[in-house]
């Protein structure tokens, strides 16, 4: 996935500020994304241990092992922008991350499913949780991961790039389905 | 485009530009009568649209704060956003699928047909559906539908073959790509579909039909329309003669502005539409204009909706390709054996990989939620679009606690599921997985119920005025120049997608308008 990473950055932010719930606004875009292999996220308010924790909760919340960390740190950049506009966020996302304990990053997954799951119902999971489903899978790095070819208008459409190229099952009746359109 | 003076009183005034108000602004306007239409959004066009889905949501959807209360699903899952509309010129036709099924004549006698269920305020509609025939073939006509009038089907997409596969399966034979207002081929000035599945996003193509670039444009183009974008209508007014004669509205810049009518026809999709005349009470009228039988805003419905998904050994690419273009029929009977009254389709669905996981798929975090998004390529979805039972309980009402932009209430939306709507879930869930199974899905997930996008029956159409709002042409029983002119006059929801229904009735109560001015009985 090199490619990615050679993306532009506004096409980076632009692609994670998905949002459907219309229970939180995502952040002010802050982040500057290094090139090359390295990667680094500029964060507002919270420091890089803080920040270590949130993106182990991110990864505890929607695990995919070959997903690489610099997905997740986008959640954690849209988490940081929103603390930083808004203080009783801020508060509630600190307080959040003090009880999880300095550990917590470098558990196990099995112990960090647990100290989350006794605190599913709190305003700080609920949060994260949301955050992270809004995110990670709108980044261009969650399409190409998962295999998701988003918007096919600019290149006109799946008509002829395979929205009928399953083989894995009989073909339909032609009186039940029609013929294939031109386009324009 | 025409400019009507604030004070002109003799123009028909219309609020909202969807299915309902766009198609009936065009109607009049094309008679030489004068339009002012009021939206609520703003103007986009086909090439605004934008295709970010996160960003797409927000340029259409109407977010203005709702609450809503009882024991559906949508208020556990989506406590925010109990309905899922558009606020943009053209309504919610810029972000529908374009599915456009007729309702059976039955569905017609709901009351008559299903008896008395104990906990429903069913009714009749005050039209049979030869009363409504011509009107269906017309609306056909001007949208193009899909396998009507000799027009092609659409063609057969990936999602559309595993769900015909499954279909088969288990013996169903009403099995095809759908009645679509999607063009199968160039039709009136617009191009055909190139399968790019962003049907919910707005068609960058314009193959799907919206009131935005058909109805519209075509209005504005006979000189008779005055079409005020970032216009919210907030309170209908009326002289002493108890006739409407007045919408007050906040202008782009939040200024109140009153605008003079000869008559008014509410098209604010359900919610807003009885939210409006709710907020329109006077001494006159306590309960709001058109209101007198206490009948605006109950009987709520939104259809029984619902995602399953199945998950298979090879890949789906479920997202290339019209959204909802294809359908199963079998089930649209009125077969109580199956433990329930009414009927419903299976429509084909997908979502963009954004949403799918928050709209999607039940709520939950961890391995297996992940495992699931690991196989959204291998994924096949379908869709249940049943009949729900009306309740006089289930309604919209004005939420004094929480204030909107100009400082009004906001509506609440309350719904408590009937056990009827619960087994025709249960029971479409049930056969969903059933055809998934039988051709080898390794994982079958039924989703959430999502925000109502089929809002009906807050104004509904009654034969007795204490059993509804207005008559069989959307016109009050109370009040002669008042109409509805969306969805809120469905008396009943049926199995069908509503927007050719809307559609109908719109050319419908066009004519009994224009007829009723000429004969100077408005």
């Amino acid at each position: 996935m090199d490619h990615l990473l050679s993306l532009d950055r506004r096409d980076l932010l632009k692609a994670a500020t998905g949002l459907l719930t219309g229970l939180v606004v995502a952040g002010t875009p802050l982040a500057r994304i290094a090139r090359g292999r390295a990667w680094a996220v500029d964060l507002m308010v919270f420091s890089s241990s803080e920040a270590a924790t949130l993106l182990a909760v991110a990864r505890t919340i929607c695990p995919h092992d070959k997903l690489e960390d610099l997905a997740y740190a986008l959640v954690i950049q849209a988490v940081d922008g929103q603390a930083r506009k808004d203080e009783h966020a801020r508060k509630m996302i600190r307080d959040g991350i003090a009880g999880l304990g300095a550990a917590f990053a470098t558990n196990t997954e099995n112990d960090r499913v647990d100290t989350l799951g006794k605190l599913e119902s709190s305003p700080f999971f609920q949060f994260m949780r949301l955050n992270t489903v809004q995110t990670l899978y709108s980044t261009p790095i969650a399409y190409a991961y998962f295999g998701y070819e988003g918007e096919a208008f600019s290149k006109g459409g799946y008509l002829f790039r395979g929205f009928n190229d399953l083989r894995w099952l009989p073909e339909v009746a032609p009186e039940d389905g029609g013929p294939m359109t031109a386009g324009a | 485009m025409a400019h009507i003076d604030l004070r002109d009183n003799g123009a028909v005034v219309i609020i909202g530009s969807g299915a309902g108000g766009g198609t009936l602004a065009h109607e009049l306007t094309r008679r030489g009568i004068k339009v002012v239409l009021l939206e609520a959004g703003k103007r986009q066009s086909v090439d605004t649209f934008s295709q970010v889905p996160g960003e797409a949501f927000q340029q259409l959807t109407w977010l203005d704060t709702r609450t809503q209360s009882g024991n559906w699903g949508v208020a556990r899952d989506f406590p925010s956003l109990p309905v899922w509309h558009c606020k943009t010129v053209g309504g919610t036709t810029v972000h529908w699928t374009a599915s456009t099924p007729r309702l059976q004549p039955w569905e017609l006698r709901a009351k008559t047909v299903y008896g008395n269920v104990s906990g429903t305020s069913l009714i009749d509609w005050p039209l049979s559906y030869d009363d409504l025939l011509s009107y269906y073939e017309r609306a056909e006509r001007r949208l193009g539908v899909t396998r009507r009038n000799g027009v092609p089907g659409l063609p057969a997409s990936n999602n559309f073959k595993v769900m015909y596969a499954g279909a088969k399966k288990v013996g169903y034979r009403q099995v095809h790509t759908g009645h679509m207002a999607i063009n199968s081929r160039v039709f009136d000035g617009r191009g055909s579909c190139i399968q790019q599945g962003f049907c919910v996003q707005g068609c960058k193509m314009g193959a799907k039909w919206s009131t935005l670039y058909t109805e519209i444009p075509r209005a504005e183009a006979t000189g008779n329309l005055d079409l005020r974008i970032e216009a919210t209508a907030t309170r209908i007014e009326h002289g002493s003669d108890g006739r409407v004669n007045s919408v007050v509205y906040r202008d782009r810049t939040g200024q109140e502005q009153r605008q003079k009518a000869r008559m008014i026809c509410v098209a604010g999709n359900a919610i807003e539409t009885a939210r409006l005349l709710l907020l329109s009470a006077s001494s006159k009228y306590p309960q709001g204009p058109g209101n007198s039988a206490g009948q605006v805003g109950r009987n709520y419905c939104h259809q029984i909706t619902g995602f399953v998904w199945g998950f298979f050994a090879k890949p789906v690419y479920s997202w290339r390709g019209a959204t909802l273009a294809g359908v199963i029929e079998d089930e649209a009977t009125n077969d109580p054996s199956r433990g329930f009254v009414g009927g419903y389709r299976l429509e084909l669905i997908t979502l963009d990989l954004p949403t799918f996981p928050l709209v999607g798929l039940p709520y939950g975090w961890g391995r297996d939620f992940a495992s699931l998004i690991e196989n959204y390529r291998n994924m096949g979805g379908m869709f249940i679009n049943g009949e729900d039972l009306p309740r006089s309980d289930n309604r919209i009402t004005l939420n004094s606690n929480v204030k909107d932009a100009y400082g009004l209430p906001v509506a609440n939306v309350h719904v408590d599921e009937h056990a009827n709507d619960q087994a025709m879930r249960k029971h479409a869930q049930g056969q969903i997985t059933k055809m998934y199974d039988a051709i080898g899905a390794k994982r079958i997930v039924a989703g959430p119920t999502p925000p109502a996008t089929h809002n009906t029956g807050t104004a509904r159409m009654s034969a007795d005025p204490r059993d509804g709002v207005t008559n069989a042409w959307g016109q009050t029983h109370d009040i002669k120049n008042l109409f509805i002119s969306d969805g809120s006059v469905l008396t009943t929801p049926g199995s069908a997608n509503p927007t050719l229904t809307i559609v109908a009735l719109a050319l419908r109560q066009a004519e009994y308008i224009t007829q009723e001015m000429k004969s100077r009985s408005l």
